[in-house]
């Protein structure tokens, strides 16, 4: 017989679906701003500026940059202390056993071994990912106000090990997400639908016998 | 399945409710993303603000630029300063980015010409600013197209300059305006901004008086603001309560660029 399993809060749900155009955006007009002073020229072609119009938009990139940036930051925060307060930490933290666990999760996803750790409902690859995730959010909000405003947080500056450190540092947190979305949207996919259907209905379907 | 049915909790099913919890929660998904598409159409299309002061962004953008100005003007302290180098670090090549407004031969009797709130005008020669104590600074200056390059600039304190021509009622104003003698560059600068202590009317570069193309003969350096605002070939000076004509806050960008 079938039966519904609760999976997601709402809460969990909204900052997740949020997020996403919210990172999507910020990505966006990051790369808006970037294209007028690459640090790593090589990494984006000409046709790569081209398709996604890119060039000679730095004055409109800042101006949602600085927008956005407002709601990706409030919509973190209020993720980060949902969690504390509703004690879903715990479920995402990773813990002593997460890394070796991490690791055959690994394997066995490589199809290199059979069987899997028992999971609860965030396995150890996936607890090391959501947390590592939210260490490069924060990240990211140290380094793009040290680029922002490098005068009056040069403290934070300095804590990036300089502007141009920290400009590298911010535009590499950012291809991280680029990584994990690539990495997240496979595993969904092979996950199936149950599971996605959990991230917006919130419960699962399981099958007792 | 009639949609009442949906509603009627007793009765349900596992099946039912599943179904049920289903359509409710990838309806309300659908709403919440045609509520965000609906509003990133909304801003992406939204009209450009009318050209004034500022102009060439969408106008919910320019609001929120200026509200955003508002929050980090509460951060801006003149305690915070830019972080300096020894004066050998400067570069020898100075990279530079623009010649609007510089783009002829610098007059042979330029003056530095401020105009009071009296309308009585002060002329300025290099001579008169060289007279005055001079301060040199060697930092990091940064372009708003993100690059940075570590420069040795030298000339009078900004606000040695107030004080020294007895500005200091001008300074209590909310603004200064400078512009290029042809008057086709321009910037407005917050008199905080103005006013703090690593502001200079600089003339000279590594110990050299200014190349022209850097600014000859006198320039702003301005370290709590991205390039755009370190005006070259200061013509005149004005003091005012509204934001002064700015250049590139005509063309998108924000008005205040504090770093």
């Amino acid at each position: 017989m079938k039966t519904i399993k609760e999976k997601h809060s709402l809460a969990m749900r909204w900052f997740h679906w949020i997020n996403f155009p919210l990172l999507t955006i910020m990505i966006w007009s990051g790369i808006l701003i970037y294209w007028a002073s690459p640090m790593l020229p090589i990494l984006f072609p000409e046709w790569f500026y081209k398709l996604f119009n890119i060039p000679f938009r730095l004055a409109e990139g800042m101006a949602f940059h600085f927008l956005f940036m407002w709601f990706f930051i409030i919509n973190g925060v209020m993720y980060v202390l949902y969690t504390l307060v509703s004690g879903e930490w715990r479920e995402l933290v990773p813990n002593r056993h997460s890394f070796k666990e991490a690791w055959l999760v690994l394997l066995h996803d490589l199809h290199i071994r059979k069987t899997i750790p028992p999971q609860k409902k965030y396995n150890a690859a996936q607890r090391i990912a959501y947390s590592a995730i939210i260490l490069m959010g924060i990240g990211s909000f140290i380094t793009g106000l040290a680029i922002y405003k490098p005068v009056q947080f040069n403290w934070l500056c300095w804590l990036c090990g300089g502007y141009y450190a920290a400009r590298i540092e911010h535009f590499l947190l950012t291809i991280g997400y680029v990584l994990f979305f690539v990495i997240h949207i496979v595993q969904v996919i092979l996950a199936g639908w149950n599971n996605f259907r959990s991230v917006i209905s919130g419960f699962e379907v399981t099958e007792q016998p | 399945m009639k949609i009442k049915h949906l509603f009627r909790r007793k009765t349900l099913t596992v099946e039912q409710r599943i179904k049920r919890r289903n359509i409710i929660s990838f309806a309300g998904f659908a709403v919440l993303y045609a509520g965000i598409y609906g509003s990133w159409r909304w801003l992406y299309n939204a009209p450009e603000e009318v050209a004034g002061i500022t102009g060439g962004a969408r106008k919910p953008l320019r609001a929120a630029l200026n509200k955003t100005e508002l929050a980090f003007r509460k951060v801006f302290d003149p305690k915070h300063l830019v972080k300096t180098y020894p004066a050998s670090m400067g570069a020898k090549e100075v990279r530079q980015n623009g010649d609007i407004g510089i783009d002829t031969a610098p007059g042979p009797d330029w003056e530095l010409l401020v105009t009071k709130q009296s309308g009585q005008e002060l002329h300025i020669s290099l001579n008169d600013l060289k007279a005055l104590p001079k301060t040199d600074i060697t930092f990091d200056f940064k372009c708003i197209e993100g690059w940075e390059q570590i420069s040795h600039w030298a000339g009078v304190k900004f606000s040695d300059f107030i004080m020294h021509y007895h500005l200091e009622d001008h300074a209590k104003m909310q603004y200064v305006g400078l512009s290029t003698p042809d008057e086709n560059y321009y910037v407005g600068i917050d008199m905080p901004s103005a006013m703090h202590p690593q502001t200079l009317l600089c003339y000279e570069m590594n110990g050299q008086p200014l190349p022209v193309e850097n600014g000859y003969p006198l320039r702003l350096i301005i370290p709590v603001k991205y390039g755009v605002k370190h005006l070259k070939r200061i013509g005149s000076m004005v003091f005012s309560n509204e934001r002064p004509p700015d250049y590139w806050a005509e063309q998108g960008y924000d008005y205040y660029t504090g770093l």
